[in-house]
């Protein structure tokens, strides 16, 4: 169960928004910060401010603790086997980059394949394109379902023997679908390929086990789950990191520097170059413990319920169209649609004249859009802050919007 | 629940524009053609000019987005046509003042249905909507003048 007075925890969501109690429904986009989130970077920032792995004083020792604290936190958020296993960085864009600038650019050859879905973030394409154009290397689509959703027999016709490297993101931003990243990873590896994870929709909201979905990196940003913006998460195996160059070069990354040659630090800090988020780190570690406090497995059921519950209200409104997966339990808690005649910025106005934060355009998935074949759609995301209420008043600013455009036109 | 708010944003000379767009189409020959787009949600406008002797002689475009953003791609076709070239880009200078809430010269052109959508001003989030089609405009002539 979420507790009762979860909003409580959450300062922003006390507030009115254009005369009317905000109702924030873009969690998706990025979600709100527990008192206790806030708390630890002020206590941070108050108490222990400076920089790590160098200073001999008191208050260096005491934010490398927090730093390298944090970093144990994640290992076992995501179950990772070990600490080198965890490298902090900017967020999943930032990690996926890292991937492919550094596995990709020293693994891929001319006619390797890369395989990705139609359903990716532009973060999870771009990086592959420019690696695919530098390298002479092809980049291929998994095709999907009707239902948006992926096939294990449509990843079986894309993966062969010439592929080297397979992403998927764990959970659609747009679709809400979750993927079955595990087999896929399976069928990676049998062709010889690694596997690679978005999982920046995955990781806020459902138990993450990278040994079991064994995937050979797996990456996330802290700001969708509770923690601040500016920090996230590059997990890799072990053997892999320990082959691959860093990508970025100077401070904190060293070993030993010399006037023609430089050798790097141990795992996982030779990946991390310059003075690191601290802050971050520590804000992602306490946004770590509030959510194992409140349980992920209850996050979880709480948002296919809200998702289900969305969907089943959303359907009453005359020419509302949903997509992405009808079955909730195979999604997360995300429903994106179009009112039929409503523009979904106009849509997002009005909701916002009530007070309610909806996304609309495009959710940086433009490949997406034109498989589904929409410019733009309107997205209500769901967080353990969300209740039942919250959708009844989406559901009925949906029904004003359609009132006004209906009497404007 | 009261819409006030969204009246000064949607007025009923938008939503005409909108529902019944002017100039809707492309022009085929002789023209300019500007393909501009909104990258942060989509929007595109696709814009054909008819420039002749340093004017605009006729202009049409096509294109896909809110409300806000083909409305007033139908309003610059409408107020641009006939106009000289210096003209039609000082027009789409007093729109950009128009859209930052600034004073603008509302004298020396019957800027009519444009005026309508004043009140985007208000609404920081889809300033960048309305000006689209206008950026092409501009984009276009300055092309040929150079």
């Amino acid at each position: 169960m979420i507790p009762k007075d979860i909003k409580s925890y959450f300062p922003i969501l006390n507030q009115e928004i254009n005369g009317h109690p905000l109702v924030y429904l873009d969690s998706a986009a990025t979600s709100q910060k527990p008192i206790q989130v806030i708390e630890a970077l002020t206590n941070y920032y108050n108490l222990d401010n400076s920089n790590v792995h160098r200073g001999v004083h008191t208050l260096g020792n005491r934010a490398t603790d927090s730093y390298e604290g944090a970093r144990e936190k994640v290992r076992k958020f995501i179950n990772a086997a070990s600490m080198q296993e965890i490298i902090f960085m900017r967020g999943t864009t930032t990690a996926l980059n890292t991937v492919a600038g550094g596995y990709g650019r020293q693994n891929i050859v001319e006619g390797d394949e890369i395989v990705i879905t139609y359903m990716e973030h532009h973060s999870n394409i771009i990086p592959w394109q420019q690696l695919a154009k530098d390298k002479g290397a092809v980049l291929k689509y998994i095709e999907l379902e009707a239902d948006g959703t992926i096939s294990i027999e449509k990843a079986r016709e894309a993966i062969t023997a010439k592929t080297k490297i397979v992403s998927v993101m764990y959970v659609s931003n747009v679709l809400g679908s979750i993927n079955p990243v595990k087999e896929i990873a399976k069928i990676a590896h049998e062709n010889g390929a690694i596997m690679v994870v978005d999982g920046a929709q995955a990781a806020p909201h459902m138990k993450i086990d990278v040994q079991d979905l064994d995937c050979d990196f797996f990456a996330f940003s802290g700001h969708k789950m509770c923690a601040p913006t500016g920090i996230g998460v590059l997990y890799g195996k072990k053997a892999l990191l320990e082959n691959m160059e860093p990508v970025e070069f100077g401070g904190e990354m060293i070993d030993f520097v010399g006037l023609q040659e430089s050798t790097w630090k141990e795992l996982p800090w030779k990946f991390e170059g310059g003075t690191p988020i601290i802050a971050g780190a520590i804000g992602l570690g306490a946004a770590i413990d509030f959510l194992e406090e409140i349980g992920l497995d209850n996050i979880a059921a709480h948002e296919h319920h809200l998702a289900g519950y969305a969907m089943d209200q959303l359907s009453t409104i005359d020419g509302l169209t949903i997509f992405g997966p009808t079955d909730p339990m195979k999604r997360c808690g995300l429903v994106t649609f179009n009112l039929d005649d409503v523009h979904p910025h106009d849509v997002a106005t009005v909701l916002d004249m009530s007070g309610i934060a909806v996304r609309a355009g495009h959710h940086c998935a433009q490949p997406l859009m034109k498989w589904l074949q929409v410019t733009a759609t309107a997205r209500a995301s769901f967080y353990m802050y969300n209740d039942e209420a919250d959708i009844d008043a989406l559901v009925a600013g949906l029904r004003s919007a359609k009132e006004y455009f209906g009497d404007v036109f | 629940m009261s819409f006030n708010n969204l009246d000064q944003l949607y007025r009923s000379v938008i939503m005409d524009h909108y529902k019944n767009p002017r100039n809707k189409g492309s022009l085929d020959e002789n023209t300019v053609t500007i393909d501009m787009n909104n990258p942060t949600c989509g929007d595109r406008i696709h814009l054909t000019l008819k420039l002749n002797d340093g004017i605009v002689e006729d202009a049409k475009f096509d294109g896909e987005g809110c409300s806000i953003s083909m409305s007033s791609a139908s309003m610059m076709t409408q107020i641009v046509k006939g106009k000289k070239l210096d003209e039609a880009l000082e027009l789409a200078g007093i729109f950009s003042k128009m859209m930052l809430g600034e004073d603008f010269d509302d004298e020396k052109y019957d800027l009519g249905d444009v005026e309508a959508l004043q009140g985007v001003a208000k609404f920081p989030a889809r300033i960048k909507c309305a000006t689209l089609a206008w950026k092409a405009m501009e984009k276009g002539v300055n092309n040929e003048k150079n």
